[in-house]
């Protein structure tokens, strides 16, 4: 037998898949077919990651794979085998809002709170990488998430707010306008 | 919605893709970013029966510029955030750069792949419009044999190239920056990140004008002008515009789409010159 087919999982057939949620080593079992967005929830309990569209559009279930932010409705889980994958669980890991829940809270930046996890992972990413953007900045990464609650202006002041805090401002680079 | 069953292997390898391939052939759909391609099984508009997964196939995740044939070489499974964040970019291939804004979402760029667009040869997609304009080309690889293809006849039609089934996109190379050349992009749609209605690029020199059109024919449209200003230059753009066979759908009309070609046709010409 070839060393190709010997890999080859086969529809219908479960693996066990091992990874890394929020810190600690989780495992579960899946199809090929499944995905990683309905593994994390069904399998794995962690409800927090939400699913709306299913096709990659609505940003609801964006979480961090090996830390970078990415859909996970067009991921299979299959594909995390051994890799580092976080939630929205793991920005409050000791029950406690991490600094950028507690710019979201103050700015009033979700109603509904549907489409709010995967627009804090988001943030979570883009703000390792662009510590201090401007609003244009911010406006265009929340351009991969839906919301159809706040019309998106608290979801920026909350984003700039976080920024001059974390930037040792108090402040607001500039104001968020509608 | 969730895709219909199939069978999934993980290729550690090229060599592992490239078997699956010459196995599984037409059956098969290879899986790099996914960004397309899992939304297309989600929705159920594939049912492929093999995916061939090359998203953590070390060898084939490589980005890397070969100065002496003037080229950057993208491989497989190199995402399109791994290329748009290199601090070189500007200095390499400045269209590139340019475009990689306008490409859906940073969440979707971080995970989607460079040759995975050019394979999936969406007609509005920017990355192919990029490697036509430039006229760059595909490194096409199976069980058997190698072989380079131009741009031009790589794209074949609407989601249509000229990829084998037991072919697996190895690369794609994008001409480095020309210091006689000027670039310019543009795009237009209804929200930032959606599909083009058109988007445009163009390759401005002292004597020549190259301008490339997405989002209006079957594939991205190039041609090479020389140097036209003023009235000439916009009675070429109008001539484009009709040749390139717009056709009303449910976002936008045939005459729209024309209107679009010929204002940012003359924008980008304008922002290269």
């Amino acid at each position: 037998m070839s060393k190709t087919s010997t890999n080859i999982m086969r529809q219908g057939e479960e693996q066990r898949i091992t990874l890394t949620l929020n810190g600690r080593e989780r495992s579960g079992h899946c199809e090929p077919r499944e995905l990683l967005s309905d593994f994390i929830r069904h399998e794995l309990g962690a409800t927090g990651t939400h699913v709306g569209c299913e096709h990659g559009v609505c940003g609801a279930c964006t979480v961090h794979i090996d830390g970078v932010a990415a859909r996970s409705c067009l991921m299979l889980a299959v594909q995390v085998e051994g890799r580092r994958v976080d939630t929205v669980e793991g920005l409050a890991p000791d029950q406690t809002l991490g600094d950028l829940q507690q710019a979201f809270q103050r700015n009033h930046a979700l109603q509904c709170g549907f489409c709010t996890a995967g627009i804090l992972m988001s943030c979570a990413d883009y703000l390792q990488r662009v510590p201090d953007p401007s609003e244009s900045q911010v406006r265009e990464m929340l351009s991969g998430h839906l919301c159809r609650c706040t019309g998106y202006t608290p979801i920026v002041a909350a984003v700039l707010d976080v920024a001059a805090r974390r930037n040792h401002r108090t402040e607001s680079r500039e104001p968020a306008h509608a | 919605m969730k895709p219909a069953p199939f069978d999934y292997l993980r290729a550690m390898t090229t060599q592992d893709a490239l078997d699956a391939l010459a196995q599984t052939g037409e059956d098969a759909r290879v899986l790099a970013g996914g960004q397309s391609l899992m939304a297309v099984l989600n929705m159920r508009f594939a049912q492929p029966r093999v995916l061939v997964d090359i998203s953590r196939t070390d060898e084939l995740n490589s980005v890397r510029v070969d100065n002496e044939a003037g080229l950057l070489v993208v491989s497989a499974a190199a995402t399109q955030g791994s290329v748009e964040w290199r601090k070189s970019l500007h200095d390499e291939v400045p269209l590139l750069a340019m475009a990689f804004p306008h490409i859906s979402h940073f969440q979707i760029r971080n995970r989607g792949t460079v040759c995975g667009s050019i394979a999936h040869a969406d007609p509005s997609a920017e990355l192919p419009l990029v490697l036509a304009a430039l006229g760059g080309d595909v490194m096409l690889r199976s069980k058997k044999k190698k072989r380079v293809l131009a741009a031009k006849d790589f794209f074949q039609g609407m989601l249509m190239t000229a990829r084998e089934p037991d072919e697996l996109v190895e690369a794609v190379r994008f001409p480095l920056k020309n210091p006689g050349e000027r670039y310019g992009f543009t795009e237009f749609s209804a929200r930032h990140g959606d599909f083009a209605m058109v988007a445009c690029a163009a390759v401005v020199t002292n004597d020549s004008i190259r301008i490339a059109i997405g989002g209006v024919a079957d594939r991205p449209v190039v041609e090479r002008w020389p140097f036209l200003r003023g009235d000439e230059l916009r009675s070429a753009l109008n001539d484009l515009s009709w040749k390139l066979g717009a056709q009303d759908d449910a976002h936008v009309s045939a005459k729209y789409r024309r209107h679009l070609v010929r204002q940012l046709g003359w924008r980008v010409i304008e922002e290269a010159t």
